[in-house]
């Protein structure tokens, strides 16, 4: 067999990885402007600020923009605690053993179960059986417990990844286990903490599956937690499936993906400014 | 002043699972003096100073028998509270490990996780322990940096002084000049003398010429046991036991 010059092996390789990352990135540019070339000229205060009229053929599509804040709001007020709370438990209070084992695995299986079933799951407890109704209070449930087993699992990593040297020193002057995990492991786990937070809510804002079932598809403005309403993932959907109005879909398409965008360029800014602080 | 022992180990065996790290180990240990710790690695001197503030209770499968008693009172009795004992003996590590905040909130931290608010008392109390540790007069007006931007030798005297904050009585050191060069070795060694007249201090050390400068009492330990305990200048003079002179005319460790 010939052997390849190290020389151009590693031309070859450095030339294909640059090769997969301009690709990456070409489709991420490519989608955004596609996206944005057919929505944005669709926009217009009216379009953000008014109510849908005829099925969402005429009119804006401010209720969806609102449930679309709502819903992953809702679903991350409710999973983070519930999340943060297990990952500290499962790293801070349980020594390794089978069962921390079962319970990690139960929560990637967890992790691994497509949307549509977290729908049919909520649809069926929430709605049906706790009588809630198709209601932004059934969605947020449902989100929580679909962005659940991430929040967890990135918490844990945040949590581990703190010095074992910090716990230390912490007991060595006296802290008790919770003061030290208040004062020293969350504190430094926070950054880590706050990607699942934001893997959390991107996954929520882009949800559709499990919101047509629990959160339903009113147009109306929404009045309280128990009232229906659709978010912008759903809105689009509807459009574009019913046939109602392809450019209302391009146009909320493109509201989805600048609120997408503003939200990861925040939460960057955020982490980078919170890590500078504490470097 | 009359000196007393401030620690009374007695029989002291440390088992980390099925592997036996300490054995039988007694000794008294006096206030207000230093007293070092040396042996080659492995030899369990870490061990024992940790096992005087229960740090081993962090490490899983470890377990103890026989007492070690502080001013009396045996800290591994069922109603020991173990964060009074961590309190009362304090410990400075291998590697300065300063917190990533500021100077200011790395002393203050102990205090603060006893539930100290008033502000004015922890600015009284962070300025005392930092001139106890000689850092106030070159970091009064940089409070507020973060600690991980000092030199190492500060930072390790930051974690005296963050230390000294909770009004420890026994200060227990891990090998603490082993990140450190010379200089800011020195300047550590002296502190530690400065210290002794308020503290009982327990060094364990790598480097034997540092026991010597620094210590009153020697202990001498290998493979888990107290192979002799004496008056540190009598240790490297005139050692009873073949194996200390073996070790501090270097023919091991």
């Amino acid at each position: 067999m010939m052997r390849i010059p190290a020389k151009v092996n590693q031309a070859a390789a450095a030339t294909v990885m640059a090769l997969a990352t301009l690709l990456t990135l070409a489709v991420l540019i490519f989608i955004v402007v596609f996206i944005l070339e057919k929505g944005l000229p669709i926009l217009s205060r009216t379009f953000l600020f008014s109510v849908p009229r005829d099925m969402g053929k005429a009119g804006g599509i401010f209720p969806t923009i609102l449930a679309t804040i709502i819903l992953p709001l809702l679903a991350i007020a409710l999973a983070l605690p519930l999340g943060v709370g297990t990952a500290i438990y499962l790293t801070e209070y349980t020594r390794e053993s089978r069962l921390t084992r079962i319970i990690r695995f139960g929560n990637d299986c967890l992790a691994g179960i497509p949307s549509i079933i977290f729908g049919l799951f909520g649809f069926l407890f929430f709605v049906t059986l706790l009588e809630m109704g198709w209601s932004l209070l059934s969605g947020g449930l449902t989100l929580a417990l679909m962005i659940l087993p991430t929040i967890i699992r990135t918490s844990e990593e945040a949590i581990k990844s703190v010095p074992t040297s910090y716990r230390e020193v912490s007991f060595s002057l006296g802290a008790t286990r919770w003061r030290t995990i208040q004062r020293v492991v969350l504190p430094n786990a926070l950054p880590g903490i706050l990607t699942g937070v934001m893997l959390g809510i991107g996954r929520s804002i882009g949800e559709t599956a499990a919101l047509i079932f629990t959160a339903g598809s009113s147009l109306r403005l929404p009045q309280s937690l128990f009232d229906s309403s659709r978010t912008m993932s759903v809105h689009f959907y509807i459009l574009a499936r019913e046939g109602l109005s392809t450019e209302n879909a391009y146009g909320t398409a493109a509201v989805l993906i600048l609120s997408v965008l503003s939200v990861n360029a925040v939460a960057y800014y955020l982490m980078h400014r919170y890590m500078k602080k504490n470097a | 002043m009359a000196t007393r022992n401030k620690i009374e180990i007695q029989r002291l065996n440390l088992y980390y699972g099925a592997f036996h790290a300490l054995h039988d180990i007694s000794m008294d240990i006096l206030d207000r003096h230093i007293t070092a710790l040396i042996g080659p690695s492995g030899c369990g001197k870490s061990t024992l100073v940790r096992s005087l503030n229960r740090m081993n209770d962090l490490i899983s499968g470890s377990r103890v028998t026989g007492s070690v008693r502080v001013d009396g009172e045996d800290i591994y009795a069922a109603k020991a509270d173990v964060e009074k004992v961590r309190k009362k003996v304090g410990m400075v590590f291998q590697r300065p490990n300063p917190f990533p905040l500021s100077i200011f909130d790395n002393v203050a931290y102990g205090l603060r996780v006893a539930g100290v608010k008033n502000k004015s008392m922890l600015q009284d109390k962070v300025e005392q322990s930092l001139r106890a540790a000689w850092l106030w007069d070159s970091l009064k007006d940089q409070l507020h940096l973060s600690a991980l931007t000092l030199p190492l030798d500060q930072q390790q005297r930051l974690c005296i002084a963050r230390l000294l904050i909770i009004e420890p009585e026994v200060i227990l050191m891990d090998e603490p000049c082993s990140a450190l060069d010379p200089i800011a070795t020195a300047k550590i060694e002296e502190l530690i003398l400065e210290l002794k007249k308020n503290y009982c201090i327990v060094i364990v050390t790598h480097n034997m010429q540092q026991a010597a400068r620094v210590s009153d009492y020697s202990g001498y330990m290998l493979l888990g046991d107290l192979i002799e305990y004496d008056d540190t200048k009598k240790i490297f003079t005139h050692p009873a036991d073949q194996r200390t002179e073996e070790y501090i005319t270097g023919r091991y460790g």
